[in-house]
């Protein structure tokens, strides 16, 4: 049953990295997108691109918060303890970035526009890094067992963190730069679709060279969780997701957008799916596993339902959000663009 | 000044246990101003879209669609606002989630199915206004009022298990060992706290929205367009006001069952007996005894049973030992919330009155200065009234986290940096609030500013001919 639990748990945060990753992502580049002017467009595909979606995709983080207090709370304890100030940060950050983003299409001047748009995107970069850095952190080990704190400082600051937390700045804007490639040809934007595509490539590489950078940290950091990526069942989302990334990459070059976006995502969620299985039976690596930090099994069973019940109830919701979205029956409900009326 | 920073700082390192209380209680008390809104202004709006639809009215078009841009912004905020309490469950009460967790984390669960259908539909409403058929549009609508009702009974089935909780097995060392889902969400507590909050969404979010028309009315736009801006929020409001005292009523007799050492907080009484008078105002002093405010005699011990009239025994503060009640300082509070909780209840009651009267006697709303300048207040009245009513709740279980099993104290951090946590968010919440409604007025007056129904470009709407726009083109 905590089994179950487990891989729902994974599934979540697979689902939240491919679709609230790739939110903060666009926030990556829209903070890098230069002026008013030259930033207007790529800025203005960022808006219609993750409008509708950017709220539905933020709940799968509570959903990760709900099921991970509820079926394993003494390790939930440990981490919020532990891991207080990244939290904090991200926290913070989001309050920041859904606000700003909120906010940022419901004012009309360039300079209030500006500084939402960088709350907006500074945030998108800083909470990424944030939930990337704990992730590194629990799988090193820095997390002690028992509802117990440990170094508030360290153990999102080490080697394996910093690498994990850069990891998943990188991933998200790889992501993004790979969805806004395709959102950009449904648009007939081709200035955009290659102005992104260049963005993927490179982004791409990056991402390949942190995670190479990543593999061997890992190695010394952490070497329960390396041993089992290299030797069990970890190994073969390992390898998936070099292939679609290395896929992925090729079609971006041959500019077949849509197949780079499906490999895109396989290849995130693998790397996901790999960290879950790498760390197994471990929730804490390597002092507490997922059946000794599992709630009692009413718990376990009110959580399954929940899903079942989302199953039946929200995933049908959410395929259709996505459906009349892909299909432009979502336009854009703000008001005109900044950089539009700034001209005019 | 740089004296009371240390001290400040001094006190701060040693205890942060009223650092995480004030965060959580600030978090809590703002987030709690969005809620109604996200649970009932789908429903209004859903009421003049079904009215643009079925009688062809462009004002109730235009106002469905920019209430639901509105509400775009409020949702966005109670979104984020929600999120950080999530964080906070582990940041600052990190102790409670560890024992707790499986049991108080069970309707959250629930809670996150809702808001996630909410999230869904409200970005489909929002954005589908353009694109999809009237009639689907306003059916993708509904799901949104649903979502928000079930949810908000999920999260306050958290919230009544604290105080009354139940659905668990505890082993010798205090570990939870069994769970029964059902029996933690349908705790005691749950179905009139439920009850109580949902009604509350909808009367605060009523008497909140028709409040700002009654100003736009007040400024001299009388027109169809705020008439019924008014009249839908405020009738909503008006209708769930008596539910919800009589809703209020009967919670009160349940804590006066089942928490009993809350209830002489709430009424004041220092001590167990009988003929206990009812307070209006008045403090409770270190010694025990209750001084100033108004007593009416015999009232609190008739209302906690009727059937037994002036001569029912109240149970005092003094029946359990002091460290497992509130303070005198809390007592105080939680009266005092309580009278404003009533008092305000009634004063809304009785404006409701006033606005059925009307109707009844002149079929149509009332128009009259002295009758909006008081709707004009009720939002803001409606908010204190709500977050008295929260006061009640949380500060009269003082000091227990989890009734009667787990103390405040030991459910908190021991991060002595909570005080920095909680001006980071003191400082970021106030620029949220004020941004927040500096972007509703701009909303507003660019809407005002399109002049009549410019903003509107639906493939679907009413034929008629808007309406001249001196007449229909502002906003409050």
């Amino acid at each position: 049953m905590s089994t179950a639990v487990a891989i729902v748990l994974l599934v979540a945060l697979a689902t939240y990295a491919v679709f609230g990753g790739a939110d903060f992502g666009a926030g990556f580049w829209d903070l890098t997108a230069g002026g008013p002017a030259r930033g207007a467009a790529p800025r203005g595909l960022i808006e219609r691109s993750i409008g509708p979606v950017w709220e539905a995709n933020h709940v799968w983080l509570i959903f990760i918060f709900v099921v991970t207090w509820s079926a394993f709370p003494l390790a939930y304890q440990s981490i919020t303890l532990t891991m207080f100030v990244p939290l904090t940060i991200a926290a913070l950050g989001i309050v920041l970035r859904g606000a700003s983003f909120a906010f940022r299409k419901s004012v009309v001047t360039v300079r209030s526009r500006r500084v939402f748009g960088g709350a907006f995107a500074l945030a998108s970069v800083l909470v990424p890094f944030c939930f990337g850095a704990i992730a590194g952190g629990i799988a090193s080990g820095h997390v002690p067992a028992g509802g117990k704190a440990g170094d508030p400082v360290d153990s999102w600051l080490n080697p394996t963190s910093l690498v994990t937390g850069g990891l998943a700045v990188v991933l998200a804007a790889y992501l993004a730069a790979v969805y806004l490639v395709w959102d950009a040809r449904r648009a007939d934007d081709t200035a955009m679709a290659v102005y992104f595509r260049r963005r993927a490539v490179v982004t791409a590489v990056v991402a390949a060279v942190v995670a190479v950078i990543g593999f061997v940290v890992l190695s010394s950091s952490a070497p329960h969780v390396f041993d089992r990526m290299i030797s069990s069942w970890a190994l073969p989302p390992v390898v998936l997701s070099v292939l679609s990334g290395f896929g992925a990459l090729v079609l971006l070059v041959r500019d077949a957008a849509r197949g780079a976006r499906a490999l895109a995502v396989v290849a995130v969620a693998c790397i996901i799916f790999s960290w879950g299985v790498a760390q197994w039976p471990y929730l804490l690596p390597e002092s507490v596993t997922v059946s000794a930090a599992a709630a009692p099994t009413g718990t376990l069973v009110a959580l399954l339902v929940a899903v079942g019940v989302a199953v039946l109830i929200v995933l049908p919701g959410f395929v259709l959000l996505y459906v009349l979205d892909q299909r432009r029956l979502l336009p854009e409900e703000g008001v005109e663009d900044a950089a539009d009326r700034a001209a005019g | 000044m740089g004296e009371t920073l240390t001290g400040l700082a001094t006190m701060a390192a040693v205890n942060p246990v009223p650092w995480a209380r004030s965060q959580m209680a600030f978090t809590l008390a703002f987030h709690i101003i969005l809620v109604p809104l996200g649970v009932s202004w789908a429903f209004m709006v859903l009421i003049a879209n079904y009215r643009a639809l079925r009688k062809d009215d462009r004002a109730a078009l235009v106002l469905a669609q920019r209430w639901s841009k509105y509400m775009a912004v409020t949702f966005a905020v109670g979104a984020v606002t929600g999120t950080v309490l999530s964080f906070e469950f582990g940041l600052l009460w990190p102790h409670f989630m560890g024992t707790w967790g499986e049991a108080f984390g069970v309707p959250f669960a629930f809670e996150g199915l809702f808001f996630f259908t909410e999230a869904i539909f409200v970005a489909i409403y929002i954005f589908g206004w353009r694109r999809l058929k009237p009639w689907t549009h306003f059916w993708t609508g509904v799901p949104i009022v649903l979502a928000g009702v079930f949810g908000s009974v999920s999260v306050v089935a958290a919230n009544a298990w604290m105080n009354a909780p139940s659905g668990f097995t505890a082993n010798a060392k205090g570990e939870i060992v069994d769970v029964d889902p059902l029996a933690v969400i349908f705790n005691d507590a749950m179905p009139l706290q439920a009850a109580h909050m949902v009604v509350a969404a909808y009367l605060v979010g009523g008497f909140l929205i028709s409040s700002v028309y009654a100003v736009g009315m007040l400024r001299g736009r009388v027109d169809r367009y705020h008439k019924l801006g008014f009249a839908i929020p405020f009738s909503v409001a008006a209708v769930a006001t008596p539910i919800q005292i009589g809703v209020g009523d009967t919670l009160a007799r349940w804590v006066y069952d089942n928490q009993p050492v809350k209830f002489a907080a709430i009424e004041l009484v220092p001590t167990t007996s009988s003929d206990v008078p009812e307070t209006l105002l008045g403090h409770l002093n270190e010694d025990g005894t209750v001084t100033g405010g108004i007593p009416i005699p015999g009232m609190a011990s008739w209302l906690s049973d009727p059937s037994t009239g002036r001569s029912t025994v109240v149970q005092g503060l003094d029946s359990v030992p002091a460290d497992t009640r509130p303070t005198v300082l809390e007592a105080n509070v939680v009266h005092l919330a309580w009278d404003v909780m009533v008092g305000l209840g009634t004063l809304l009651l009785l404006l409701s009155l006033w606005y059925a009267a009307i109707w009844l006697i002149r079929r149509r709303a009332p128009t009259g200065k002295w009758f909006l300048r008081v709707a004009a207040c009720s939002g803001v009245l409606a908010v204190i009234t709500m977050e008295a009513g929260w006061v009640v709740t949380e500060v009269g279980r003082q000091p227990w986290i989890v009734y009667n099993l787990m103390k405040v104290e030991a459910a908190a951090t021991g991060n002595a940096g909570v005080w920095i946590t909680f001006i980071a968010v003191i400082v970021l919440y106030l620029a949220l609030g004020v941004t927040t409604i500096m972007v509703l007025r701009s909303m507003s007056r660019r809407f005002r500013r399109a002049g009549g129904f410019a903003d509107i470009d639906t493939p679907y709407g009413p034929t008629e001919k808007p309406e001249p726009a001196e007449t229909v083109e502002s906003e409050p």
